[in-house]
């Protein structure tokens, strides 16, 4: 049937490119050039147990615009390579979970603490040394060091400048619940910040309060998205008066479109409010791979000095190690609320999930 | 001629082969199986029993027979329109239609909120989900409308029946098939859809499901959601079965297109331009506003679209092979005999493709970490996943083609003493060959738009279109992401233009 000499090239050209295609994803992780650093092998420190081959795969949630400049830096310094698979935090979060232990991934870039905590309670986090653990402050990272919070965001409101006066808004949670905001207030309670959000709530003010506070936020017709992107562009379009996202996506759209065509504005709720709480995004090591010396360094790398300043002026986030300036005109990390409980603690995150169920917001 | 399926037990080398296909397509089955039976009975049966599940069960069924429904009835009407009625440009006209088929529904509804922010709910979402499938019924419609002749309708215009009667009782029931198949794809995507209905805020399954993956970090209560989603298409499969009818082909001898009057002509051209104008013009138009409002239009790295473009295309086209060479023994089982396990395999065939692309992803790196991690993140993975992923949409018109080919020209082979094989490979195949490709074009088009299971499965640092898309809309940059978006709309729309011009079956000359 394949008669003419195209056809018959045609179909070789074809399985010759399957078989070079399906050859070279193989031979990407068989190209590692070998070289085994000895175990007493010291950085400032404590000696920390392993080898090196020079080569790392990261998974990243975050964005390849946002980390891989970050990441050729890292190699530039380091020498050693780093292979990242871009995806959505949901998506690599089940894929790590899928692989267990055959996972070719040693280190986890998180965009929140959420599938940290997953990763971390299915077992297949490495506990960090204690030199990296130790840069952040612990109220922003994790409680048994398995993971490591990166860079902050704290939950902001984003309200219409052409309809909503700064008066007028909300200065507190509670306020969000109020009568003058029924149908205007966006959520994505299906999304993990806003799920922090909620448990700050339930850990500040308690159990009972947070109970009505939920019930009133669903009985004032709350317009539901998926995420928080589609929230702010709700806003800036005028679609929806006031909506709560994590502040640094504001940043990010003012970056492309022009802070004088930004129809949207942030604002803060008053310091110690649980809606103006601050979030993580976090990296861990695989425990299928300790012992990979390449992996402490990224994980190190990530809590350094230079980028966590690179966070703050790119993309407008909280530096979480001590001693790197705020990103301006943010109020300062010290003002935000951090409720005392573990961000990633699925149990916590589970019993708001059942809360925000019972009140239809998700479920 | 007629083509009546026999009643004789097909061949066991057939079976098999069919079997083997169906296996492979059924990972995803198999896999939701297996994460649903991870946590006990009462878990499932309290996700199941959930109020909101319920609701968004019926978010779900309501919206994709809404568009399911729709599609059949508008891609039949413009089929119809485009075969029949005589228009200036009309190769162009049937181009166009073929072009909403190139735009994936997740940009299609971008562009729209761009234009008209305050979309939402289930008008907009099935106004736009129909806007980009009714291709599937429009193309196979008219080329089978094509492939027919008019004459029965004169015939039955003579004896006194006005043009919409003729057409539905001589007519109808030659095409009907095809615009069935092409319904149950409809169907098919719609149930499976997640980008667009995400961003138009009409909550289905598939919200249930992505909330699983991301709030909650429970890939068994996504399995549990996603087997729902197989229950829902495995009624519609059945279904679109009992809808088929007899096949029924006269062969074209002269194809009639009758001239109209002026207004109704415009009334036939506006309906015809619907679907490009909302599925294609409108989101395109979106996003040039979204471009040129872009502060930051970074450079343009062309290598890195050039590389994108190859990768793509290189996959699509990969996977349409495969997927027809998946597809053909099912087909061709399901073609000749009517027996009701032929069926039942038939339609299980089908059944993956109402599983979302997140879900596949992930049960092939399950299966492939299981059975051949060698190839894990591999291109061969990711071409197997979407040939599992679209195999469906190649599988239907794959069976109407095999059909479409009288045993008569078959049995004559073998009289004059073929083998089974030889007849089969020099009389059956290159008359089916049109539908084949039809299918194989099919699978390419979606293959270039997929994004949720290319995420997973690529290997690092290869990307394609989709995903290079994704990146940057994902992270606000809309500016960088416009050439991606043009470029996958530009390559997508070719093999959808070659679709327009594919007829269903090859002619017979006389």
């Amino acid at each position: 049937m394949f008669n003419s000499v195209r056809q018959k090239s045609g179909l070789a050209l074809m399985g010759a490119i399957f078989l070079l295609a399906g050859c070279t994803g193989a031979t990407d992780t068989l190209s590692e050039t070998e070289d085994v650093v000895s175990a007493e092998e010291t950085t400032e420190t404590e000696a920390v147990a392993g080898v090196s081959d020079n080569y790392v795969v990261l998974y990243s949630g975050r964005k390849e615009s946002l980390v891989q400049p970050l990441i050729d830096i890292f190699t530039e310094q380091t020498g050693i390579e780093v292979d990242v698979r871009y995806a959505g935090t949901p998506e690599l979060a089940a894929q790590l979970l899928e692989e267990g232990d055959q996972s070719p991934a040693s280190v986890f870039l998180s965009q929140d603490a959420g599938a940290l905590g997953a990763l971390s309670d299915a077992g297949l986090f490495e506990i960090l040394p204690l030199e990296i653990s130790d840069r952040v402050d612990p109220s922003f990272t994790s409680q048994d060091g398995s993971w490591i919070g990166v860079t902050g965001r704290a939950r902001v409101i984003v309200y219409d400048s052409e309809t909503v006066t700064v008066e007028e808004l909300p200065q507190t949670a509670n306020d969000l619940v109020g009568e003058q905001w029924l149908g205007k207030v966006a959520v994505a309670p299906a999304n993990a910040s806003f799920q922090s959000f909620v448990t700050a709530y339930r850990v500040i003010a308690g159990e009972s309060a947070a109970d009505q506070w939920v019930s009133d936020l669903a009985n004032n017709e709350p317009e539901i998205f998926e995420k928080n992107g589609a929230i702010l562009e709700a806003v800036d379009a005028g679609e929806v008066p006031l909506g709560l996202i994590n502040h640094y996506y504001w940043y990010q759209m003012e970056a492309e479109r022009g802070a004088e065509n930004m129809r949207a504005k942030l604002y803060f709720t008053e310091p110690g409010d649980p809606a103006s709480i601050v979030n993580v995004s976090g990296a861990g090591i695989l425990a299928a791979q300790s012992g990979d010396l390449d992996a402490y360094e990224l994980v190190e790398f990530f809590v350094s000095d230079q980028a966590q300043e690179y966070f703050a002026t790119t993309t407008y986030e909280y530096p979480l190690v001590p001693g790197i300036p705020a990103p301006l005109g943010l109020p300062l990390l010290s003002d935000l609320a951090t409720a005392d409980f573990d961000l990633s603690d699925l149990r916590t995150l589970a019993d708001t999930q059942e809360l925000l169920r019972s009140y239809g917001l998700i479920f | 001629m007629g083509n009546a399926k026999g009643q004789k037990t097909p061949r066991v080398w057939l079976v098999l082969a069919a079997l083997a296909s169906l296996a492979t397509v059924s990972i995803p089955l198999a896999y939701l199986s297996v994460r649903a039976s991870d946590v006990p009975v009462e878990q499932v049966l309290e996700v199941l029993t959930r109020p909101r599940v319920g609701e968004l069960t019926l978010n779900t069924i309501s919206l994709s027979l809404a568009v399911s429904v729709t599609a059949l009835a508008v891609g039949t009407i413009i089929a119809g329109i485009l075969t029949r009625v005589r228009l200036r440009f009309a190769k162009t006209l049937l181009l166009v239609s073929a072009l909403p088929l190139a735009v994936p529904s997740y940009l299609a509804s971008y562009g729209w909120l761009v234009v008209v922010p305050s979309a939402q709910g289930f008008v907009p979402s099935w106004a736009l989900l129909t806007a980009v499938t009714v291709p599937y019924v429009t193309l196979p419609v008219a080329a089978a409308l094509r492939g027919t002749s008019a004459e029965g309708e004169a015939v039955a215009r003579t004896l006194g029946l006005g043009p919409i009667r003729a057409f539905w009782q001589v007519t109808w029931p030659q095409v009907r098939s095809a615009a069935a198949a092409g319904a149950l794809l409809v169907f098919l995507y719609t149930v499976s859809d997640f980008g667009l209905v995400a961003m138009l805020r009409f909550e289905t399954l598939t919200w249930g499901i992505q909330q699983s993956y991301a709030a909650s970090f429970d890939r068994s209560q996504a399995a549990i959601l996603a087997l729902l989603l197989v229950v829902i298409a495995l009624v519609v499969v059945i279904s679109e079965r009992g809808a088929r009818g007899q096949v029924l082909r006269t062969t074209a001898t002269h194809v009639v297109t009758a001239p109209v009057s002026a207004p109704k002509r415009a009334i036939a051209l506006s309906l015809v331009s619907l679907p490009p104008v909302v599925g294609v013009l409108v989101p395109l138009a979106g996003l040039g506003v979204r471009l040129v409002g872009a502060d930051t239009i970074r450079e343009l790295d062309v290598p890195r679209l050039a590389v994108a473009t190859g990768v793509t295309v290189g996959a699509a086209a990969l996977a349409a092979v495969v997927a027809v060479l998946m597809a053909l023994p099912l087909a061709a089982l399901a073609a000749r005999y009517s027996q009701r396990w032929v069926g039942a395999l038939e339609t299980l065939g089908y059944l993956p493709h109402a599983v979302p692309g997140i879900v596949v992803g992930l049960s092939l790196v399950f299966f492939s970490l299981a059975v051949v991690p060698a190839l894990y993140q591999t291109m061969a993975v990711l071409v197997f996943a979407y040939a599992v992923l679209f195999m469906p949409k190649a599988l239907g018109t794959a069976r109407s083609s095999i059909e479409g080919v009288s045993p008569g020209l078959v049995s004559v082979a073998r009289t004059l003493g073929a083998s089974p094989f030889r007849a089969w490979s020099k009389v059956t195949l290159p008359l089916a060959l049109p539908g084949l490709g039809i299918g194989a074009l099919l699978v390419a088009i979606t293959t270039m738009k997929e994004l949720p299971a290319t995420l997973l499965l690529r290997p690092i640092g290869v990307n394609t279109l989709a995903t290079e898309l994704w990146s940057r809309t994902s992270g606000g940059e809309f500016g960088g992401a416009a050439p991606y978006a043009a470029v996958l709309v530009l390559i997508a729309a070719i093999p959808a233009m070659i679709l327009s011009g594919v007829r269903s079956v090859a002619k017979e000359e006389l």
